[in-house]
């Protein structure tokens, strides 16, 4: 990626050894710490510390108590642990998430390498082409889902054009295609994104290797497997990383497509479960316990993606 | 660029038909449900059958967008979003430069911890820390059914602090050092020659700043309460989820507020489409 090249000024070595002493404890230009206090300051209190009180939260008797009111919140150890996931309904929402990662990663990572490269070499319509592949992800999930809704209801246009072929009972309400229904959706919502950052990565493909490739005799589909593939891999690792993080977080479509995780749980996300079992009931303690494990599963799941993925670089 | 690149790849001819369709595929894809969104808001009965994707005069309306105004108050969601996305927009504008501007240009102990820990925050999943924000803010702090405690989670956006240190790095060092010289503050360094210089590329910056809080539905959902403050992405969902079984006819009203939802981003996206550059946010991703 070019862009991202430090330009040669800024890496720049620090000036001489002998002028270090005269150097002021906060740098050469203290006043940019300064510029960026505020930023520190939200990242501390948005970030760093609530990532701190979740864990602890996690590891102690916590409820809502009233604003003011000192209450005792003994430590539990593992025992909100132990209740979140004696839980089916818990367990069964971490499945439902694997389900839905197995479909929309591989799905993503195809379709957006694919409409990407054909994208690169357009050049008629290509104001066009930006802007219907981008919109899904620009607009708001909350709009889009009402079209899905009427899209894929029991009578919608989508049964009426496959007929007999439709599922019954339909999409979001059959218990077998509910979960790959919303991978699907969130696959077409958020592929824009992952076009964008693959169109970054093709301009960083040096042209030679596609001259070499024509000159050697491949054809474009070889040099796409040859060239392109191993050229965006750092794009690669990231488009999995992106989109195994957003599919972790799943909580807007099972909420309102699929009608809070339905049919008997069967779309129901952990993140979901979260709010319901935290803000709805009243049990936060539990809730961090299962946001705690979710954050480890997919940092677990990263890792692999990195180190299986990613290669040397 | 284009034209170089088509040049250097061999294409034979049904390959370029094949790209031809597998992009022409793609846009009917993604833009059908937005036209279907449309053309639903606009029909008296629903007609889910395949002529009802055709407009038909006779069966136009806009009673759905009476329908839906008088479920949700659709200007004071407008209101709301814009308020929350406004108070976004400012704390990236202000903070966020300063901070991006500090990152690139200043020299300062902390630098490089600073830019690790704007990188790190990109990957943190919101909703591990939905509970410890929710006690925090809504509880702790009573800011629940109240606009700052809408935006703090989202105030200086982290992709744009990284944007903005991207841009200002591309700029020469001499500019600033001549500027310096003669004597100029950094923050007259900052307003008077750096920020006129990535003018066109802020406009990217606002854009994917706009669309997080516009579109982000969890958190406000989560905070507040009271109809009358609850951004349209908010109430629209609250409609979907509870009021439209009892609606006449429920889909057109949703895709009613639906389209006026996803008006104002398409709009302005359109707009300004030919500053959306894939890698100003390529980098802003991956630093």
């Amino acid at each position: 990626m070019t862009s991202t090249l430090t330009p040669p000024a800024v890496s720049r070595p620090p000036e001489g050894g002998k002028r270090k002493r005269r150097r002021p404890f906060f740098g050469k230009n203290p006043l940019g710490l300064l510029f960026s206090a505020p930023y520190l300051v939200f990242v501390i209190l948005v970030f760093a510390y609530p990532l701190v009180y979740s864990v602890w939260i996690s590891f102690h008797d916590f409820f809502f108590a009233a604003p003011g009111a000192q209450v005792d919140r003994p430590f539990v150890g593992l025992e909100n642990y132990i209740t979140a996931f004696s839980d089916p309904a818990v367990i069964r929402s971490f499945g439902n998430v694997g389900i839905f990662l197995l479909i929309n990663v591989p799905l993503t990572v195809v379709l957006s390498l694919l409409l990407a490269s054909a994208l690169n070499k357009v050049t008629h319509f290509r104001a066009f082409l930006r802007v219907s592949f981008y919109v899904p992800y620009l607009t708001a999930s909350v709009a889009v889902v009402a079209v899905w809704l009427f899209l894929f209801n029991g009578n919608g246009i989508v049964n009426q054009v496959l007929g007999p072929l439709a599922p019954s009972p339909s999409w979001l309400v059959n218990e077998h295609w509910a979960m790959p229904s919303i991978a699907l959706f969130v696959t077409w919502k958020q592929l824009g994104f992952y076009i964008l950052l693959y169109l970054a990565a093709l301009q960083a493909v040096p042209q030679e290797l596609y001259e070499s490739a024509s000159t050697d005799g491949a054809g474009a589909v070889r040099s796409f497997f040859s060239v392109t593939v191993p050229g965006v891999r750092p794009a690669t690792v990231l488009v999995l990383l992106v989109s195994t993080v957003t599919g972790a977080n799943l909580f807007t479509e099972p909420y309102l497509l699929t009608g809070g995780g339905g049919p008997n749980g069967a779309s129901a996300s952990p993140v979901l479960i979260m709010y319901q079992d935290g803000l709805q009931q009243g049990h936060p303690d539990t809730a961090a316990a299962i946001g705690v494990v979710l954050v480890i599963v997919v940092l677990g799941i990263a890792w692999l993606q990195n180190r299986f993925a990613g290669g040397n670089d | 660029m284009a034209k170089q690149l088509f040049s250097h790849t061999r294409m034979s001819r049904p390959q370029y038909i094949l790209r031809g369709v597998v992009l022409a595929i793609g846009a009917l894809a993604f833009l059908f449900p937005f036209y279907y969104m449309v053309i639903g808001s606009l029909q008296t009965k629903p007609d889910p059958s395949v002529v009802g994707a055709f407009p038909n005069i006779a069966n136009i309306t806009g009673e759905n967008y009476v329908q839906i105004n008088e479920r949700i108050n659709l200007f004071q969601g407008l209101l709301n979003s814009g308020i929350f996305t406004g108070g976004v927009l400012i704390g990236t504008m202000v903070f966020g430069l300063l901070a991006g501007y500090a990152l690139a240009v200043l020299q300062w102990r902390g630098r490089g911890v600073t830019f690790a820990l704007a990188l790190l925050v990109q990957v943190i999943p919101f909703q591990l820390l939905m509970i410890p924000l929710y006690v925090l803010i809504a509880r702790d702090y009573g800011l629940a059914d109240n606009y700052l405690g809408m935006i703090l989670p989202f105030f200086i956006n982290s992709t744009a602090v990284v944007i903005f240190r991207q841009y200002f790095l591309q700029l020469p060092k001499e500019l600033f050092e001549a500027a310096r010289i003669d004597g100029a503050s950094e923050l007259r360094l900052l307003w008077g020659i750096a920020i006129p210089l990535v003018r066109p590329a802020l406009i990217t910056v606002v854009l994917l700043t706009f669309i997080g809080p516009w579109n982000e539905f969890l958190w406000p959902f989560l905070v507040t309460k009271q109809s009358a403050l609850q951004p349209l992405a908010v109430s629209l969902a609250n409609y979907i989820s509870t009021v439209a079984a009892s609606a006449s006819n429920p889909f057109g009203a949703t895709l009613a507020g639906a389209v006026v939802l996803a008006a104002p981003v398409v709009v302005l996206f359109i707009v300004f489409q030919r500053y959306f550059v894939s890698t100003n946010i390529g980098s802003g991703v991956k630093g």
